[in-house]
């Protein structure tokens, strides 16, 4: 069951990089994106493209980390005491980085533009550089079990940390160029596309050197990482990932973006496989197993069972989510600025009056202000604690609530001809 | 496994670095909670009037919510996102020992979170490009996810409360049972419907105080008088249910955490017909309430329904294992009182409503309404302070202290201010975001390109 929560947190972390990714990498090719003028199609389009989706795509984050602190409390432990200064300064580029994000989408000067996009964009870069020194700094064996509280910054400014921070970086760029190049073809932007097309294949080989590059970096420093990567389990891995990666690029030369879009996201999902896999059975390599992280049996299979049956609904939610996406269901012109909503609907709807209301009694307020006095009684006299009583009073309180606000706000009170709300002032 | 004994000089600095680095951080995210919890619920009701009836008004109303609501669940999803990384950095002691037996709730938490923030992010972004229907449906899961993320965060607070599913055998944690641990404890259903009526006063009070304002200058039309009378009349219906509730919690915690009901009310020693003192200063030399009001037996009435019933004091305890008194006990008070008043503001507003069949026309009514959006924040922040204060010197009650769970590692003070900048941040890119949205015309014909209230965190978040 250990194994199952591990698989569990490296496929939240595969989404995570996936998804989320690519997000950071719209704030990466945002803070290139040139002058407020000249910028202006490219960021609107990033704003289209991440605006829907980086908060659900975010939520991978936190899958990831509930995970591990419920299944390896000790990990998670030892994680927060040892790297709490990258740990904190990841946190704070998740702060900025969405809020500015939200600020931006909802102002209209310039300035004000500029100043929250400038937030939004380097903490696009500064966050991915954290987590992936994160992931470096575990990797490379620097987390001992039980935790180092003594060595805030040498913990992650090992080589294979900068190595996982850069990679980090530089795979969100790329991500973020293939899915903005694949996008921005959907909705027929031609002149986008091949924007960011080129931009993908120059960001997909610098991926490529900085993992060739990170060979050797991890032979020096992560024998651990090294080995299970050139070993049996770990190799098909990389060599999966690394056609993925060429095929990815070769699809982008061939301007077959919606396929380089997918061949790019399999091409990071098999690397980051091939680390878990190249680690195992380290959850902190060298310190620290999943067998001995792991909580109690029985935590372990709820959770696994529970987000079994977490991801029978999220990715039906997810995959509606994304087609309306990619239908251009929330596409606006990007001649608009950054205008959202500006629809055409404005007609009452046709079935008004017709529809289902609450079918309230006539003295609802009545019934309702004797629900709450039978609901005080209730709870006051016998509503011990947790007892049945206690149950009826509260689903008394629910219904007084309902009847209520159903006569209180009904379509009638509130209407034009309603008498209430209307009323000339004194 | 994890070196809890060797307490270093530094602890103590650090766990007061760390309290209140934590305090700050759910301080700031608990504000902006129930705009995730229970202000979609007023939004879709305001768009079903519309689907209704096909007023335009409560359309535009709804969409410009919405706008805000975008901002506002942003910041409330990403500052609620670095609490989960302080728990790591801070707290390490505390999840190394427990995250098996309450971590599961998280684990829910996060999958219902998941599903809110889906469904928000496509509620948001298609109106005008899904049915009406289909639209109102899709927040039908925000509503419902959102109000289960927030009974899974209380079950994992209840469960410090009073705490369950395990037992502790020798220092070690064994016979974890996850599930009881989370739902059976008894601290969780009483304590998730205070917070959520609090969450329902919270969105409906601070909605309603920016078109009190807005009544204030002027702007009475019908726009502004809807936008006011539906989370107005809300949460004024509300109020009168979360005194009960409130006062029946008061009888758990005198039964399941003594110690905090005794810090909560300054009572030092175990009483029988124990009083009630208002307001004055508990003397923590003498263990005496200086000044204030007395009433006799008021409290063993209160917490027992029972004028001879014994209360037990402080004294039950070591010095060393009970809470800060005045802060809880102020704390408590002020929140009771700020209770009231919210109260007989929601009497006022129902008198005028039911007797004289129109809205109050006195100035200083839209005052009191404007008022009562600070003061419903404050409520419960201070709620929240008398809980997690008033359980100290634990950070699971009776099993768990707060020094055995912090961080060893140094420096917190350093990360608490640096964080506490970043608030400052923040609050004000929040506040400037929604003000902006606010200044965005009010078409109601229903091209309703344009956005919501006034700051709608003006008041809180200062």
């Amino acid at each position: 069951v250990d194994v199952a929560a591990a698989v569990l947190v490296l496929i939240g972390i595969c989404a995570y990089a996936v998804f989320g990714g690519a997000d950071f990498g719209g704030g990466f090719w945002d803070l290139f994106a040139g002058g407020a003028k000249r910028g202006a199609r490219t960021r609107a389009l990033i704003e289209r493209s991440t605006g829907p989706v980086w908060e659900p795509n975010h939520i991978w984050l936190i899958f990831v980390f509930v995970i591990t602190w419920t299944a390896f409390p000790p990990a998670f432990a030892a994680v927060g005491t040892t790297l709490y200064v990258a740990v904190f300064v990841a946190g704070v580029g998740i702060i900025f980085r969405g809020g500015a994000f939200a600020f931006r989408e909802s102002v209209t000067g310039i300035m004000q533009r500029r100043i929250f996009g400038v937030i939004y964009a380097s903490s696009s870069i500064i966050t991915p550089f954290f987590f992936g020194a994160i992931v470096g700094a575990v990797a490379s064996g620097e987390v001992p079990a039980g935790g180092d509280p003594d060595s805030p910054f040498s913990s992650w400014l090992g080589l294979t940390s900068i190595l996982g921070g850069v990679m980090a970086v530089v795979v969100t760029a790329y991500l973020g160029a293939a899915y903005l190049a694949a996008d921005a073809d959907r909705s027929g932007e031609s002149e986008l596309a091949s924007h960011f097309r080129v931009r993908a294949m120059a960001a997909g080989v610098a991926a490529g050197i900085v993992a060739i590059a990170g060979i050797f970096v991890l032979k020096g420093n992560a024998e651990t990482l090294y080995d299970g990567l050139t070993a049996a389990r770990g190799l098909p891995f990389v060599i999966l990932s690394a056609i993925a990666g060429i095929g990815a690029l070769a699809l982008l030369w061939r301007r077959r973006l919606q396929l380089a879009r997918l061949s790019g996201a399999a091409a990071v999902v098999f690397v980051i496989v091939g680390w878990g896999f190249a680690q195992f059975p380290w959850i902190l390599v060298d310190t620290l197993k999943i067998s001995d992280a792991a909580g109690a049996t029985v935590t372990l299979v709820s959770v696994v069972a529970t987000v079994a049956v977490a991801l029978l609904i999220l990715i039906p939610a997810l995959v509606y989510l994304y087609r309306l996406m990619l239908r251009g269901v929330f596409d606006t012109p990007l001649e608009e600025g950054w205008e959202r909503g500006e629809g055409d609907l404005a007609e009452a709807p046709q079935h008004a009056i017709t529809t289902w209301a609450l079918p309230l009694p006539k003295r609802a307020m009545v019934i309702a202000v004797g629900l709450l006095a039978a609901g005080v009684i209730l709870l006051e006299a016998w509503g011990g604690p947790a007892n049945v009583t206690f149950w009826i009073g509260i689903l008394a309180f629910v219904v007084y609530l309902v009847f209520a606000l159903g006569s209180n706000l009904s379509p009638e009170r509130l209407g034009e001809d309603g008498p209430d709300w209307n009323a000339p002032d004194s | 496994v994890f070196p809890l004994e060797i307490l270093t000089a530094t602890t103590e600095l650090n766990e007061l670095a760390a309290r209140n680095m934590q305090a700050l951080s759910l301080g700031f995210h608990i504000i902006l909670v129930p705009f995730a919890i229970t202000f979609p619920a007023i939004m879709l009701f305001t768009e079903w009037l519309h689907y209704r009836t096909g007023d335009p008004v409560y359309r535009t109303i709804a969409r410009r919510w919405s706008h805000a609501m975008l901002v506002v669940f942003a910041v409330g999803a990403v500052s609620g996102t670095i609490l989960s990384f302080e728990f790591g950095i801070l707290w390490p002691g505390w999840f190394d020992q427990f995250g098996d037996v309450f971590g599961l709730a998280f684990t829910l938490e996060g999958a219902a979170f998941f599903i809110e923030a889906i469904f928000i992010a496509i509620y948001l972004y298609s109106w005008d490009r899904l049915p009406p229907k289909k639209h109102m449906l899709v927040g039908i899961p925000i509503v419902i996810a959102g109000q289960l993320a927030a009974l899974l965060v209380i079950a994992v607070n209840g469960w410090m409360n009073s705490p369950t599913g395990f037992d502790e055998i020798n220092g070690v944690i064994t016979n974890i049972a996850p599930w009881q641990a989370i739902f059976g404890n008894t601290t969780i259903w009483i304590e998730f419907v205070h917070m959520l009526l609090a969450a329902y006063m919270v969105a409906g009070f601070v909605t309603a105080a920016i078109y009190a304002g807005a009544w204030l200058r002027g702007k009475r039309d019908r726009y502004h008088r809807i936008a006011f009378v539906i989370p107005f009349t809300l949460a004024a219906l509300v109020t009168p249910v979360q005194l009960i509730v409130g006062d029946v919690l008061g009888q758990y915690v005198a039964r399941d955490q003594p110690v905090k009901l005794a810090a909560m009310e300054g009572l030092q020693e175990t009483t029988k017909g124990a009083p009630l003192n208002l307001l004055g200063y508990y003397n923590e030399g003498t263990g005496e309430i200086e000044g204030g009001l007395t009433i006799p037996d008021g409290l063993s009435l209160i917490a027992f329904h029972d004028p001879d019933a014994e209360v037990a004091g402080l004294d039950t305890v070591p010095e060393a294992d009970r809470p800060p008194v005045n802060i809880v006990r102020y704390s408590f008070q002020f929140m009771v009182g700020i209770g009231t008043g919210l109260m007989a503001l929601a009497l006022w507003y129902a008198f005028m409503v039911w007797r004289k069949k129109r809205l109050p026309s006195s100035r200083l009514f839209y005052w009191a309404a404007i008022a009562a959006a600070p003061g419903v924040v404050l409520a419960m922040l201070l709620g929240w302070i008398v809980t997690e204060v008033g359980r100290q010197p634990w950070i699971v009650y009776e099993v768990l202290r707060t020094k055995d769970a912090v961080t060893q590692s140094d420096g917190i003070i350093w990360l608490g201010g640096a964080l506490a900048i970043v608030y400052v941040a923040l609050a004000i890119g929040t506040i400037y975001a929604l003000r902006r949205l606010a200044a965005r015309p009010i078409d109601i014909a229903g091209q309703a390109g344009a956005t919501v209230d006034a700051g709608r965190c003006d008041e809180d978040e200062g």
